[in-house]
This record gives C-alpha cells, sequence and structure tokens, in this order.
C-alpha cells in the first residue's frame, strides 16, 4: 500500500469507480484489492473461504434437518437437528452480516479514493481498524455467550412450539414434525388446556399484584417509619430488617414450607393452638394462596426496604424544612416529597420486583410444588404460569405445550417491561454518547 | 403538652410494630436454628428450644460416610469463584462498550438482551442439556459454570453500565489525549473508579450457585459433582419430614456466612444498586 504516496494526479483518482469496486467485492476481498488495499483483501477473502470450507457440511446438515426434522426413525434425533439447525441459521446470519460488510466497505473506501483519500501506511490502517474495532472485540465474547446459552435456547423452544413433541411423539424414539400452529390453536380450542391456562393466567396475574404491591407498601411503610428522625438503634434496626433478603431464599421457602406443614408444621402446632384453631395450609387452595402470600412478603420485602432506606438518606433535609415552613402536613410530605424521589430512583428494580414475582418459580414449586391439585385441570391450584411450564416439561412431558405457553408468558412480560422501561430514565438517555 | 403526648404515642407505635416485625423475621429463623440442633431426625419431636440439645446432624453431615456435604461445598465453592472471576471479565467488557463507544447495535443492543431475559428459560434448559451433552459437557462443573456465567450477563452487564456511565467522561477524554489505549483507560481509569458496583455483582455472582438449585438439578446427575443446593434440595426432597434436621443443619452452615456477608457490606450493596439503576 505504500506504492500509494505517489498516486497524486487528480484524473487517475477520480476514474476510481465505487460500483465496480462493490461489483468486485461479490467475491470477498476483490473489491479491497481493486482499492489496492491488499492486506485487507487477502484478510478478507481467506475469511471468506475458510469459513465455506469449514462450515459448509455443518450448514448443510443444519438445513437439512431443519428442514425434514430427521428421516430415519430411532436413528436421526430431531432435538438435535433443531439445535444444528438453528446454529446454521445464527452462522448464516454472521455471514451475511460480513458479506455485507465487506461489499459495504468495498464501496466507501472506493468513494474515499474518488475523493482524494489515500492510505498512508500499513501501521495506519491497522490503527484505524483497531480503533473502530474495539467496542466489537469488547462485546464479542459477551454477544458469544448470550447468543449460546439465551438466544440458541429460546429459538429451541419457539422451534419446539410448532412440533408435535409429547410424551407419545419424543425422540429419540420417535421423530418430530412440524405441525405449524396447531399447538396454538388447541391451547384456545380444547377445553382442559383453555381452563387449565386461564385459570393459571389469572391466579399468576393476582399473584403477582397482590404479592408485590404488598410488599413494596411494607417495605416503604417501614423504611419511612425508620428514618423518623426519633427512632433510635437505627442501624440495629435496618440490619435486622434486611435478614430475609440476607438468607438464602430456597432456605427460608423450605423451612417454611416445613412450617406451614398440616400435621407437623410449627404454625398448627404452636402458634395456632392455643386458640383452638388447625388451618389447612397446605390442602385447602385458599390456604395456599394465602400462606404463598405471606411466605413471599416476608421473602421480598427486605430487599425493597434496603432500597428506599438508600434512596431516603439521599434526600435532602432541606426540602422537608422547606414543606415545614409552608405548613405541609405529615401526609403532604409524605406524598409530594418522599413518595416521588423514591419511586423515581427505584422504578426499574420495582419493575424487576414484579417480572420477578412473576416468574417466581422457587416459592411456588419449593413451598408446595403448585399444590393442592384440581380436578379436570393439568396444574396445582397455586400454579403459576411458570411452575406449570415447569410441571409440563419436566414431569408430563408436553414439550409442546409448554413451549407455546412460554412463548405467550415471555411476550407478556416483556411487552409490559419494555413499556415500563421506556418510561424510566435510564433507557431516555441511551444513544447519546 | 398534648403534641409531646401525640408524639410519644406514634413512638410508642412505631417501636411496637418494628418490634412484630422482628418477631415475624427472627421466629422461623430461630425454629430453624432450633430444629437442627434437634437430636434425632423427626420434624414431628423437633422443638423450637430442644431440651437436649446437640451437634449431632452437623458432625452427621461432615462425619457420616454416606454424607458427601464437604464435598458439595467444595463444588460449589469452585463453580462459585469460576463465575465470578468469567463473568466479571466478560460482562465488565461488554458494559464498557456499551457505556463508551458508538458501534452498529448499541442503541438497542442492551434493550434487546434484557428483553430476551424477560423469557421464561425453564423450557430453554432442555436446549442446554442437549448442547451441553454435544459438547461433552453434561454433568460437569465447566458446562454448569458457562451457563450461569451465560445467564448473569444481561442484568449485571445492565448494572454496571449503569454506574460506568455516571463516571465523567472527561477523565478518559484527557487520557485519551496524554496517549492512552483503549485498554489502558478501561483497566487504570474505569475500572478503580467502578469499585462499588463491581463489588456488588461480584457478590452476587458469587451467591448465585449457593441459592440457585433448578439448573444444577438438570445439568448434574451424579451426586458427587451436586452443589449445595441441589444436594440439599435432593436430601429434603427425598424424605421431606425424615431429612429435615439434617437438611436444616446443613442450611444454617449457608446461611450463617451469606447472611453476614450480606449484613456486613450492606451499605455498599444499596449505593451500588441505586446508582446503577438510577445513574445519579
Amino acid at each position: 500500500m505504500g506504492e500509494q504516496h505517489a498516486r497524486t494526479d487528480k484524473p487517475q483518482i477520480s476514474k476510481h469507480n465505487p460500483k465496480l469496486a462493490m461489483l468486485l467485492s461479490i467475491i470477498p476481498g476483490l473489491g479491497q484489492f481493486y482499492n489496492r488495499r491488499y492486506m485487507k483483501g487477502s484478510l478478507f477473502l481467506v475469511l471468506f473461504l475458510s469459513f465455506l470450507v469449514a462450515f459448509a457440511d455443518f450448514l448443510n446438515i443444519g438445513y437439512w434437518g431443519l428442514y425434514t426434522l430427521g428421516t430415519i426413525q430411532g436413528v436421526d434425533d430431531s432435538r438435535s437437528l433443531i439445535i444444528q439447525g438453528i446454529i446454521s441459521v445464527i452462522l448464516t446470519v454472521f455471514l451475511i452480516m460480513f458479506y455485507w460488510i465487506n461489499l459495504t466497505d468495498a464501496r466507501n473506501e472506493a468513494r474515499k479514493i474518488c475523493e482524494g483519500w489515500r492510505i498512508t501506511s500499513i501501521r495506519e490502517g491497522f490503527k484505524q481498524a483497531w480503533d473502530k474495532g474495539v467496542p466489537y472485540v469488547l462485546v464479542g465474547p459477551g454477544i458469544f455467550m448470550i447468543i449460546f446459552v439465551l438466544i440458541l435456547p429460546l429459538l429451541f423452544m419457539v422451534s419446539l412450539a410448532f412440533t408435535n413433541y409429547n410424551i407419545y411423539n419424543s425422540p429419540p424414539r420417535f421423530l418430530l414434525d412440524w405441525v405449524g400452529l396447531d399447538n396454538f390453536k388447541n391451547i384456545f380450542a380444547v377445553p382442559i388446556w383453555r381452563n387449565t391456562f386461564f385459570s393459571v393466567l389469572s391466579w399468576t396475574i393476582v399473584w403477582t399484584f397482590v404479592a408485590t404491591t404488598l410488599q413494596i407498601s411494607l417495605a416503604l411503610f417501614l423504611a419511612v417509619i425508620v428514618n423518623d428522625k426519633r427512632v433510635r438503634f437505627k442501624k440495629f434496626i435496618r440490619t435486622m430488617l434486611i435478614l430475609p433478603w440476607a438468607v438464602p431464599a430456597f432456605v427460608s421457602i423450605l423451612v417454611f414450607a416445613a412450617m406451614f406443614n398440616d400435621q407437623f408444621g410449627a404454625i398448627n402446632r404452636q402458634i395456632l393452638a392455643p386458640f383452638g384453631l388447625s388451618i389447612p395450609w397446605m390442602s385447602d387452595p385458599l390456604w395456599t394462596k394465602v400462606a404463598i402470600i405471606i411466605v413471599q412478603v416476608w421473602l421480598g420485602f427486605s430487599f425493597v426496604f434496603a432500597l428506599f432506606t438508600g434512596v431516603l438518606q439521599s434526600i435532602s433535609s432541606d426540602w422537608y424544612e422547606a414543606a415545614e415552613v409552608d405548613g405541609a402536613t405529615k401526609w403532604q410530605r409524605f406524598r409530594f416529597i418522599t413518595l416521588p424521589h423514591v419511586l423515581f430512583a427505584t422504578a426499574p428494580l420495582l419493575i424487576m420486583q414484579y417480572t420477578g414475582n412473576f416468574n417466581n418459580f422457587n416459592l411456588i414449586y419449593l413451598f408446595n410444588q403448585g399444590g393442592p391439585p384440581v380436578r379436570g385441570q393439568t396444574a396445582g391450584s397455586t400454579d403459576i404460569v411458570i411452575s406449570w411450564v415447569y410441571k409440563l416439561t419436566f414431569e408430563t412431558l408436553n414439550y409442546n405445550m409448554a413451549a407455546v405457553i412460554s412463548i405467550i408468558l415471555g411476550l407478556i412480560v416483556a411487552t409490559v417491561a419494555f413499556f415500563q422501561f421506556r418510561k424510566t430514565r435510564s433507557f431516555k438517555e441511551e444513544g447519546n454518547v | 403538652m398534648s403534641a409531646k403526648w401525640k408524639s410519644r404515642l406514634e413512638l410508642t407505635g412505631i417501636y411496637t410494630f418494628i418490634l412484630f416485625m422482628f418477631i415475624v423475621i427472627m421466629y422461623p429463623l430461630i425454629w430453624a436454628l432450633g430444629v437442627s440442633l434437634n437430636p434425632g431426625t423427626s420434624l414431628y419431636s423437633a422443638k423450637i428450644i430442644p431440651e437436649n440439645w446437640s451437634l449431632e446432624h452437623y458432625s452427621w453431615l461432615f462425619m457420616d460416610p454416606s454424607s458427601q456435604y464437604a464435598l458439595w461445598y467444595k463444588n460449589t465453592l469452585i463453580v462459585a469463584s469460576w463465575k465470578t472471576v468469567l463473568s466479571l471479565i466478560v460482562t465488565t467488557f461488554l458494559a464498557y462498550a456499551f457505556s463508551r463507544y458508538n458501534f452498529k447495535g448499541r442503541k438497542h443492543g442492551l434493550y434487546a438482551i434484557l428483553l430476551i431475559k424477560m423469557f421464561p428459560v425453564l423450557m430453554g434448559m432442555v436446549a442446554l442439556y442437549i448442547l451441553l451433552n454435544i459438547l461433552g459437557l453434561l454433568d460437569t462443573l465447566a458446562g454448569l459454570i458457562l451457563i450461569y456465567v451465560g445467564s448473569s450477563i444481561p442484568m449485571h452487564a445492565f448494572l454496571i453500565k449503569g454506574y460506568f456511565d455516571t463516571i465523567p467522561r472527561d477523565l478518559d477524554e484527557s487520557a485519551k489525549i496524554d496517549g492512552a489505549g483503549h485498554f489502558r483507560i478501561f483497566f487504570q481509569i474505569i475500572l478503580p473508579l467502578a469499585k462499588p458496583i463491581l463489588a456488588v455483582v461480584a457478590l452476587f455472582n458469587f451467591m448465585t450457585p449457593f441459592m440457585d438449585f433448578l439448573l444444577p438439578r438438570i445439568v448434574i446427575r451424579s451426586s458427587e459433582n451436586y452443589t449445595l443446593a441441589v444436594g440439599l434440595f435432593n436430601l429434603v426432597n427425598q424424605e421431606f419430614s425424615n431429612n429435615f434436621t439434617r437438611f436444616a443443619a446443613g442450611s444454617m452452615l449457608i446461611a450463617i456466612p451469606i447472611a453476614a456477608v450480606f449484613l456486613f457490606l450492606q451499605r455498599f450493596l444499596i449505593s451500588g444498586l441505586t446508582a446503577g439503576a438510577t445513574k445519579t
């Protein structure tokens, strides 16, 4: 590239044709050769060829598998074929992106050359490429992991929703088939699925709102009263109140499960026995729901309390003094100073409390496995959508329906979160570097 | 006078409520501690204040040949350490790029990643199971670590990026003028200033393997590769009432150190979280 130093005569430069450069780059690298960037050109060519050589077979099988889901029963495993197919699609996306970069790069550089731009040295070219490439190098490992650990499983799940993968037809013994939208139709058309779906969904929504709102309100109330300037031993009180957050949740849930046990649980035997009461915490649907909400409030309020306390301490006392001078009542001070400050500062984390409870598998499953069971339904009476999906997947092996439900559930949560996130400041400022 | 009385009454109300909360919080914890000190494995005869308390369940966990508790503890520590280190490296790089560089996909990238995370991953575990099987990493700690690292990225990248955004850009601009390279700015300017959030994220990373039982339950098959959470869960899941005292003892040995660390670092945790989430 050093020889380009000499090339200063204008007419020769204007002859350089961006369209031709782009056209040549249909075989990657040729356009770059035309632009006299030989290093870059050969790099592109080598990359492209080695990609083709290395992955040709893989892509071939991948797309074949994705299309047929296997042809020899008992030999081809449809699930592995789907995964290989998805990886092929991902690789193809990368290939297209690389191809696109190659084309636009050839065109852009040709244009720059037309405008009289010259590459001074290999070293400078490298430096420019490095400066431009740094963010991609930084993001690379993370995106790679996200693709394989999050996106690949997600696409796999979406694929299963369009297959007939259930307990009667499961690989490796049988082959799967694409069934189009049948599963989506079934969930609304077949009574047992429809009834279960809507009863589980409505309980999930009630559960999310009641439990989360209770835990946030309790946390707010506690944070405000402990923050009162007359209260002493603040540090000790706060430490105690944060304790439920500090204890691993699965331990506390299992401890509660034992305490609420109908026969030998401490609640019935030690607390309620003196009053002559014995409540069927685990076998009556309504009482189980009450117990689960109580346990979640116990588990969840302290994290929110800790957050609120952090924010409360950062509100300047000037606000309150000014309000007091103006004669604001206690309630007005809370309503117009404390509440907006606290909610504004913690909004995204509060939204995550709601979505977290919506998907709070651990509590539902560990407390009572979603039970007690309900007649004529494939889910227990306290099952929320996510724990129902777990049962369908790992207990009754109804993979296709579990996938359909997961997709619907994911769409609901993602939509709600999307609109809520947009309202918060952290995301509005996105984009202006 | 009446104002003073009103104030006293209010204060009494506040203290009463706080006391009530103390009882509600402590009762299950003390009960679990009490149960773990009860002799015998029956939950039915267990008392919150044991008459003749003993440490037999604790010694059973470590001494009995049929108990693999020490091994599980070791596994969990291995997974937690690797997860913390790998996840921090990958996540801070990602967050740094999203905070400081302009590149294709930056604007919607973090959004998209967070929204993808909203989809329930339970079903995805079937895919991860098959993927790990293909890679030969099924039933290994390495496979578990890789999945943990990948799934922790979105949330933590969001937190760290939020914190990086609060560090004034003038600092890296002037360093750039002085000739510092991309990575030098990152390691010598950004990272030292972001210590609080890094500590928070490191702690969260380290804690998850102690608390999560679901993923290891699916990925790990043989009991010598269990982590603590899944090992204890299986212990109590097999015979709920008969193993509960042992479970309680095993849990205490996880809960007490974790709770101690959380309480010790609480101030740190809260300031890191709110600063990261709100861009103060």
